[in-house]
């Protein structure tokens, strides 16, 4: 079974995050860049499934040249090969998938897994489009799978719930928390991810159909205040709640 | 320039979440000089032809059948697509639920069209609309507009008002066709009264603070009282004390209740993203210096074991 993870540098979630000095992007001096979170699960469950049952992991990421770290975090934690899917500048989702899809359908995938969302910009759309493009089926957030038999099982999260899944491979999964404990590379890994080679791919270049306006800061909560010590200050605190929150009644 | 608004049902209701759509949907297309039309697809949904009427539907675009009960991503999205192509929409809004986040950026793929996901906030100029979307779970904010039109807009759920205004409400039968390659076998719900922390109007919320798993029952007990969800830092569903559909935060759920109590949690940067939008925030901790007392409206420094049986009590 081939396997195609698509991944993507974000600031480590655990950064506060600031704005650069006129609020068109954030500012990315001083950040850690880490793997984004759900694309490490999406990496384990690949290896593990080609672990078990043969076949090649195939990592593959879109951006300019500092998103290849992304294939060497993933060529570290295990994956086979690498695709860069180059291109420079501001891209909108529609030509990120276009792009993405396009990689994909370069290689020959049996399943192709990608983190449900990536931690910066929130979209968790990337997924379900290329799956629409590649008129694959596709089940999001899954956070526990079983394959077999040309088949997929997948559960997913919905509100108050969740839902079971079955769907025919060829398949795209994107993968929530849950999912798996994404293994840490080794540093023999590491050493190797240094030296398997990157493919780079063409991007076709396309004018963005969205822009950039600028960044804002949530509006600033107003100042709290400690009500008290221990189960005395308990009284105190109820009534702050229905007086003055009027959150209980 | 119309606006379609897909309508999701569960269990013969139609979510809130989608009312909200629809209502911001009559507000989007009002400013764009157009009329905003439903769809919704089903097993059996006609009863919902005048809900939606109500919330200002002027075409309501309607497709039953048997393997549309649940959602599947083939089936529905043909439906939206083949109403988007009647109604010709400009603009095709789905709210950002767990159906709708899987829907809305496959709608965009099919029409070749962009996708603004999980906003909160439209505004319209001519055939541009800016919007608003929280990003880095709420860190930042990002103001984006979308220069062509059709385009795809999802809407965070909780954060657009439900309006009644009626529309003209035509019924209007669809018989898209498709090819379903994925299907839902088993919907199991969470046990009993059990309410979604994405939903909730109020959370009790517990950390690693609480010291073991088994105190998290004080949490779940004022929860009772309250009528609230539960929820979880990270710390808590890393160490497996509770299931990851509780988590609040980065990697976890972001919520907007009325009432947030956090009991035992620290306040990691990743954690206030996911819950700072709160109305009010209590916040519960034996140590003074935790940063979640700077966010907090009303901190009590105590022990939890202590503090929140007296404050369950006191609610009683």
């Amino acid at each position: 079974m081939n396997i195609a993870v698509l991944v993507k540098m974000v600031p480590d979630t655990a950064a506060t995050i600031r704005l650069n000095a006129d609020k068109s992007w954030i500012e990315t001096r001083d950040l850690n860049w880490v793997l984004s979170p759900y694309d490490e699960y999406a990496m384990e469950e690949a290896l593990k499934l080609t672990e078990a049952e043969g076949g090649e992991v195939t990592a593959i990421t879109y951006g300019g040249d500092q998103s290849k770290e992304a294939l060497r975090k993933a060529l570290a934690m295990g994956a086979h090969k690498a695709v860069h899917a180059k291109k420079e500048g501001f891209t909108d989702l529609l030509g990120t998938a276009n792009a993405l899809a396009k990689a994909i359908q370069a290689g020959s995938y049996d399943m192709v897994f990608a983190g449900f969302k990536a931690t910066d910009d929130d979209c968790a759309a990337i997924g379900p489009m290329v799956a629409t493009l590649l008129d694959w089926p596709c089940v999001t957030e899954v956070h526990k799978l079983e394959v077999g038999g040309g088949k997929l099982t997948a559960e997913r999260e919905i509100e108050g719930g969740h839902e079971v899944f079955e769907a025919s491979l060829p398949a795209v999964v994107t993968a929530q928390k849950g999912l798996n404990e994404p293994r840490y590379p080794s540093l023999k890994g590491i050493m190797m991810a240094k030296k398997k080679p990157i493919e780079e791919t063409e991007v076709e270049d396309v004018e963005p159909r969205t822009e950039t306006v600028g960044f804002e800061y949530p509006p600033e909560r107003p100042e709290g205040r400690i009500v008290g010590e221990g189960a005395e200050a308990v009284p105190e605190l109820v009534r702050l709640l229905r007086e003055e929150a009027r959150v209980i009644e | 320039m119309s606006v379609l608004v897909y309508i999701e049902q569960r269990d013969g209701v139609v979510k809130k979440a989608s009312l909200e759509a629809l209502s911001e949907g009559k507000r989007l297309a009002e400013k764009l000089g157009g009329a905003v039309h439903a769809v919704i697809c089903g097993a059996s949904v006609d009863g919902h032809v005048d809900t939606l009427k109500q919330h200002g539907a002027e075409k309501i675009f309607v497709q039953n059948a048997d393997d549309l009960e649940h959602y599947n991503a083939e089936g529905h999205l043909a439906v939206v697509a083949e109403a988007a192509q009647q109604a010709d929409a400009k603009v095709v809004m789905v709210s950002a639920t767990a159906l709708g986040r899987d829907l809305g950026p496959r709608v965009a793929a099919k029409m070749q069209v962009m996708i603004l996901p999980d906003v909160t906030e439209i505004n319209p100029n001519g055939e541009e609309i800016t919007v608003r979307r929280p990003v880095y779970a709420g860190k930042v904010h990002y103001l984006t507009k979308s220069k062509v039109m059709p385009v795809v807009i999802t809407t965070r759920p909780n954060m657009f008002d439900v309006a009644e205004a009626a529309g003209a409400g035509e019924r209007v039968e669809l018989s898209a066709s498709y090819e379903i390659k994925s299907k839902v076998v088993k919907v199991e719900k969470s046990g009993g009264e059990t309410l979604d922390v994405a939903e909730a109007d109020r959370i009790v919320a517990g950390g690693r603070g609480l010291g073991e798993p088994e105190n998290f029952k004080v949490v779940e007990e004022l929860a009772a009282t309250l009528g609230a969800a539960v929820g979880a830092s990270r710390a808590v569903v890393d160490n497996g004390w509770r299931p990851h559909s509780e988590q609040v935060g980065q990697t976890g759920k972001t919520v907007a209740p009325s009432l947030y109590i956090a009991i035992g949690i620290s306040g990691a940067v990743q954690h206030l993203a996911g819950m700072r939008t709160a109305k009010t925030i209590v916040a519960i901790n034996k140590d003074p210096d935790a940063p979640i007392f700077k966010t907090a409206d009303y901190g009590l420094v105590g022990d939890a074991m202590q503090v929140v049986p007296a404050l369950n009590d006191a609610l009683k």
